[in-house]
């Protein structure tokens, strides 16, 4: 059995009346896609926000890479390892695609006191940054302002930035959200490669993507982990159907 | 050459080149005001700091350039008067060196604006806004009430301070000293924009989810930032302090955080060099307006409109395009 790089434990989260969260357990094992699925309003990004900081469980805890993060902000979980991409994009959107990522790199790094070394003329970000961009294929908008590129690139810029972290997990909201065919198409190619550098835990809507790429499954229904298993389990559960894949198909 | 660099350049050289021509025309008026405007212009380079690059809108900047004014007052009025500052529990002596004083102003205001910064961070936008112009207000009430340094009547100081080597009271030696600040201050402000420090902060103006997401802290960027933005404009204010010899509450007035809010806007926020255009277009217009009517921040509003309605770059938005200055 190998040893979970991400290990949530039973975490509950109210907002008034509503159980956003209900006594939630997963785990992320290194090299796997575990895909976290579910109608809207199930909770997910709520969850998503408590293993990424941001939102304190009322209870349980989340563990990573063998050392309970609960208490930790947003950036120092970042600092341990987790490499988030965001539902909507979030990026520094004046700066040119290269900056971005060379922000990430230097964010990994830290030694960001720094005043008077031109950042943009460090060697090793650079090499960094460009390795990163290279590998979701974005080497030649380097120079382009980010406000300039199309929804799918500033996806895939969230990836390089991600990249740039040499994370120990990723935690991907939704990372096909609004690409084309084409587009999601090559992202899933993408996706299935990265495993091997880091376990990913991919809340996604797009069932064909999840169903291709995953290992495992988790389904989400009001804030319950309704089932966990292989896509052949989850496809044949019948509770599944019924709450999430629709009716007809049950 | 980028326009930019260029503007910047030809900014430098004018406020050279203008004061040289006034001292060999003997007018001595014209290199004061030209000092007040590079005095600005530190001043309004130190609030761009926070305001510019980091996105933090300060209503509350006089509070560190009337510190800065107060500590060359007050350490130049015991040296002027022999009275120690304080005896206990050890000998603090005024002083009339001009890099004591400003070593003293920018100590003093980095820790204030540290003390301010930590508190007012917490807060963001209209809050953020009202809550440093709050801690200036405070400063204000307190100089006016402190009949020790004059009160609301102010201090003066008879003869200006002295630096190593230079008669101080000549107008075109004071004027190359201020100068020499200037041109330091914007070269740490240029270095620092690009800098690790300055890719971070400005990030964290655009967009705090991502800072945080590569694994930095928003608030403690803010922080510094806030805190060299203070320290920055106190050394402007000891500065002013010296070029009248007088030192009074209205450096504390919020109507002083919000000319040095005018430098920077009608200059260019975010751009290194914008202040300097800021501060040099606004004592123009002072000088010219101010002749035309008693009334002329009336034109200066009307003025300041046209710029937030129709060029919001400012003068470097207007001449040098609209790059940001990271790029």
């Amino acid at each position: 059995m190998t040893k979970p790089i991400l290990d949530v434990k039973g975490i509950s989260k109210s907002f008034g009346a509503l159980k956003a969260s209900n006594n939630i357990t997963l785990d992320l094992k290194p090299g796997e896609i575990h895909a976290l699925i579910g109608p809207n309003g199930a909770g997910k990004s709520t969850l998503i926000k408590q293993i990424a900081g941001g939102l304190t469980p009322d209870e349980g805890s989340v563990w990573f890479d063998g050392q309970d993060v609960s208490a930790l902000s947003t950036a120092e979980r970042a600092q341990k390892g987790m490499g988030r991409t965001f539902q909507i994009s979030s990026l520094a959107m004046e700066y040119t695609v290269l900056q971005n990522v060379v922000l990430g790199a230097q964010g990994h790094r830290g030694d960001v006191f720094r005043f008077f070394r031109p950042v943009m003329k460090d060697k090793q970000l650079l090499a960094t940054a460009r390795d990163a961009l290279a590998q979701v294929g974005l080497e030649e908008f380097a120079n382009f302002r980010t406000s300039e590129l199309s929804h799918g690139q500033r996806r895939q810029l969230e990836v390089a930035v991600a990249l740039t972290l040499s994370p120990k997990a990723f935690l991907m909201d939704e990372p096909m959200a609004g690409l084309g065919a084409e587009g999601s198409h090559r992202l899933m190619g993408f996706l299935d490669g990265l495993r091997q550098q880091a376990p990913i835990l991919l809340v996604e809507h797009d069932m064909d993507a999840v169903f291709a790429l995953a290992d495992r499954i988790s389904v989400l229904v009001y804030g319950e982990i309704i089932a966990t298993g292989s896509v052949d389990e989850i496809r044949s559960n019948a509770q599944v159907r019924s709450a999430y894949l629709g009716e007809e198909d049950a | 050459m980028k326009r930019e660099t260029l503007l910047n350049l030809g900014l430098m050289a004018a406020l050279l080149a203008f004061p040289l021509w006034a001292y060999q025309a003997d007018e001595p008026f014209l290199i004061t005001l030209t000092t007040r405007a590079v005095i600005f212009a530190i001043a309004g380079v130190g609030l761009n700091f926070a305001l510019g690059f980091g996105g933090l809108v300060s209503f509350g900047h006089a509070a560190f350039f009337g510190l800065g004014g107060y500590a060359m007052g007050i350490l130049a009025y015991h040296a002027q008067t022999y009275t120690p500052l304080m005896e206990a529990p050890f000998l603090i002596e005024g002083t009339k060196s001009m890099p004591v004083i400003w070593l003293v102003a920018v100590v003093i205001s980095a820790i204030t604006a540290l003390a301010v910064g930590a508190l007012s961070l917490r807060t963001t936008g209209v809050y953020f806004i009202m809550i440093t112009l709050a801690f200036a207000q405070m400063f204000y009430y307190f100089a006016n009430s402190w009949p020790t340094y004059g009160g609301e009547d102010g201090l003066s100081i008879y003869i200006r301070n002295d630096f190593p080597g230079l008669n101080t009271m000549d107008p075109i030696q004071f004027y190359m000293i201020c100068y020499v600040i200037l041109a330091l201050v914007l070269g740490f402000v240029w270095a620092a924009a690009r800098s690790p420090f300055g890719l971070m902060l400005g990030a964290a103006r655009q967009n705090e989810e991502r800072v945080q997401a590569v694994g930095q802290t928003p608030y403690r960027l803010y922080l510094v930032a806030f805190t060299i933005s203070g320290a920055i404009t106190g050394l402007a204010g000891a500065l002013f302090a010296d070029l009248n010899r007088f030192v009074s509450p209205t450096m504390f007035a919020w109507n002083m955080s919000g000319e040095i809010m005018i430098f920077v806007i009608l200059g260019g926020v975010g751009r290194v060099f914008g202040p300097v255009a800021g501060a040099a277009l606004f004592i123009l217009l002072e000088h010219m307006l101010g002749g035309l009517s008693e009334f002329w921040h009336v034109y200066l509003g009307a003025i300041l409109l046209g710029v937030v309605l129709f060029a919001r770059g400012g003068l470097y938005g207007l001449i040098a395009g609209r790059e940001v200055a990271h790029d």
